[in-house]
């Protein structure tokens, strides 16, 4: 099992959880994040004062899938996410020990 | 609304003319319409500052320092409310000196709901309490819109301090010299008595009562300058002890270097609304009668607000190549500021000319000028109340005149609007200007040296590091 963790952009939410939807996948993880890569920051000006704003709002998903469903799940957000400007994101892939269904104390595969 | 003096007694000459005066006279009455109106406006300018400028000024905070701001402008209010009644109303509106009434009135003695203030036409009152609680409200805005000079350092102990100290020693004596005169009715009488005046004792003795009449006023509104809701003794008055504190003060920590954007411009913008929206009270509302002269005033207050917003958005789309939301309702507020002195004495083309000026004005004031001199007015105190209220003020002076489509000013000796003459008015105008910011930039230091003795100014670093909400008040703005 892998949990695969994107950063995307906040307006590419919705396409991302539709692809994948539609690949099976059926469980989204969510937060609000700040931070900064290659697009750097941008410059805010609130009467004449002008900030350098170093983090940018992002959107961190986190899907915890089956092994065999990480390049699918992958390659689904990339679709969704890209708008080849600099900023879409980036994707990381963990490796995953064991889930718990809380509710019925299913394990591992049958608790994803 | 103004104390009359009493005569001097044994000056049978004066007795004479008093009788023919009355005579003359019926006593001046009160229409409940302007009473209604005027108890409207009374309610409007407090909108103005609670909540309209508390959130204006709070969006435009830090969210760790929102409460203090709120909190600040709420005491304000609320402590100014009491000393008015206390003693503020009688210094600002009783005879006295040219600089500062008396206490006859102190603790509204003798102020029933009977008793009546003058308006600005002959036999047209309206009830005294009303005038009190109407010019109450300026007295707690004006105190208020210092705050955001020295927003986000200030220790609360020493804005409550210094808050009361410079309602009465600042804004009373400014609203006297400025506001304070004997009224219409009084002159007029005393004018019919002269004319009435048969032979030459009498009409020297009526003469001596026009003149005790006429000189029965403040300083500043003996000077001839004209300021129909407040630009010299709110807008430059609060500006420029704004900017005196931010300078005592010093520069916030971080002040140039952190992130100080505002919080929330939804808030600031709600507020602004607000302030455009009770405005009307303080403007519209300083003509004291429900009349045609409330609705020019209310007519400006529009134009001129609209013109001093688009201006402001323009010029910084063109500089700066973006229209803010921050610059609109910046832009509103410095539009309204300019036209207060203006509301009633300026056409409404005037108006849009005052406001599309303003615009440009302030903005190159609050990003230029403050960036090149190096203060931290926090909250642009100086920036739009100050500047705008010096140029609204001196354009009160060319706008007034009918021949730009002003109205005119009223002699109430001879019952008509005077000549207009533009240097006699600018002259008159640059001694109100030059008045109110002298006696509130020496006062103010003195005032903020005073609680920096007593009380100590400034919040430690460590306070204003954590946010004077949680630190002064215990609270925060948003628990989410």
């Amino acid at each position: 099992m892998k949990i695969v963790m994107a950063i995307i952009k906040p307006f590419k939410l919705e396409e991302v959880r539709d692809a994948l939807t539609a690949i099976g996948v059926h469980g989204l993880t969510v937060t609000e994040v700040k931070g900064y890569g290659r697009q750097k920051g941008h410059t805010e000006i609130y009467r004449g004062a002008e900030y350098a704003v170093s983090f940018l709002p992002k959107i961190k998903i986190e899907v915890a899938v089956a092994s065999d469903q990480v390049d699918k799940t992958i390659d689904a957000i990339t679709a969704a996410a890209k708008t080849g400007q600099i900023g879409d994101g980036k994707i990381f892939v963990i490796n995953l020990d064991h889930a718990v269904r809380i509710r019925t104390g299913e394990a591992d595969a049958a608790a994803l | 609304m103004r104390f009359k003096r009493p005569y001097r007694a044994g000056l049978t000459a004066f007795a004479v003319a008093l009788l023919t005066a009355t005579a003359a006279c019926a006593e001046p009455t009160i229409n409940k319409g302007d009473n209604a109106w005027m108890l409207t406006s009374t309610v409007l300018v407090l909108l103005m500052t609670i909540p309209g400028l508390a959130l204006f000024y709070g969006g435009l905070v830090r969210s760790k320092n929102m409460l203090s701001v709120l909190m600040q402008v709420f005491y304000t209010v609320c402590i100014v409310t009491l000393l008015w009644v206390l003693y503020g109303y009688s210094l600002a509106f009783t005879g006295g000196s040219d600089f500062i009434g008396g206490f006859s009135k102190a603790f509204l003695m003798g102020v029933t709901p009977d008793s009546k203030a003058a308006t600005f036409s002959v036999d047209a009152n309206i009830s005294e309490l009303i005038y009190v609680c109407f010019q109450m409200t300026f007295a707690a805005i004006t105190p208020a819109l210092i705050v955001g000079a020295f927003a986000e350092r200030m220790k609360f102990s020493a804005i409550a301090l210094f808050i009361p100290l410079w309602a009465t020693l600042i804004y009373f004596p400014i609203a006297h010299m400025v506001w304070y005169w004997a009224g219409p009715d009084a002159i007029a009488d005393a004018a019919k008595a002269l004319a009435a005046a048969a032979d030459g004792a009498a009409k020297t003795a009526a003469q001596a009562k026009l003149d005790e009449v006429m000189a029965d006023a403040g300083w500043i509104f003996k000077k001839g300058a004209i300021d129909f809701a407040g630009g010299t003794v709110v807008h430059i008055n609060a500006g420029i002890a704004g900017l005196v504190g931010a300078i005592l003060i010093g520069k916030r920590v971080g002040y140039g270097k952190d992130l100080m954007a505002p919080h929330s411009l939804t808030m600031s913008m709600i507020g602004a609304s607000l302030l455009w929206v009770g405005w009307f009270g303080f403007n519209a509302g300083s003509n004291l009668e429900a009349s045609g002269g409330a609705a020019l005033a209310m007519t400006n207050s529009f134009v001129a607000t609209a013109a001093a917003a688009l201006s402001w958005m323009f010029a910084e789309w063109i500089v700066k190549g973006h229209p803010s939301v921050l610059g609109v309702i910046s832009g509103a507020v410095a539009g309204l500021v300019a036209v207060t002195p203006a509301a009633g004495y300026a056409g409404p083309m005037g108006a849009i000319v005052l406001g599309l000026i303003v615009g440009i004005l302030c903005l190159f004031f609050v990003t230029v000028v403050k960036n090149a001199i190096g203060y931290d007015d926090s909250l642009d105190v100086f920036g739009v109340h100050c500047v705008g209220g010096i140029f609204g003020a001196l354009a009160t002076g060319i706008l007034v005149n009918p021949a730009l489509g002003g109205t005119g000013i009223m002699n109430y000796v001879t019952g008509k609007i005077d000549d207009y003459d533009l240097a006699t008015q600018m002259v008159a105008q640059a001694w109100g200007v030059g008045t109110t910011l002298v006696w509130s930039t020496v006062g103010s230091a003195i005032l903020y040296k005073v609680v920096d003795v007593v009380v100590g100014l400034r919040a430690d670093v460590q306070t204003e590091r954590e946010g004077l909400d949680i630190t002064e008040h215990t609270e925060r703005a948003y628990n989410m």
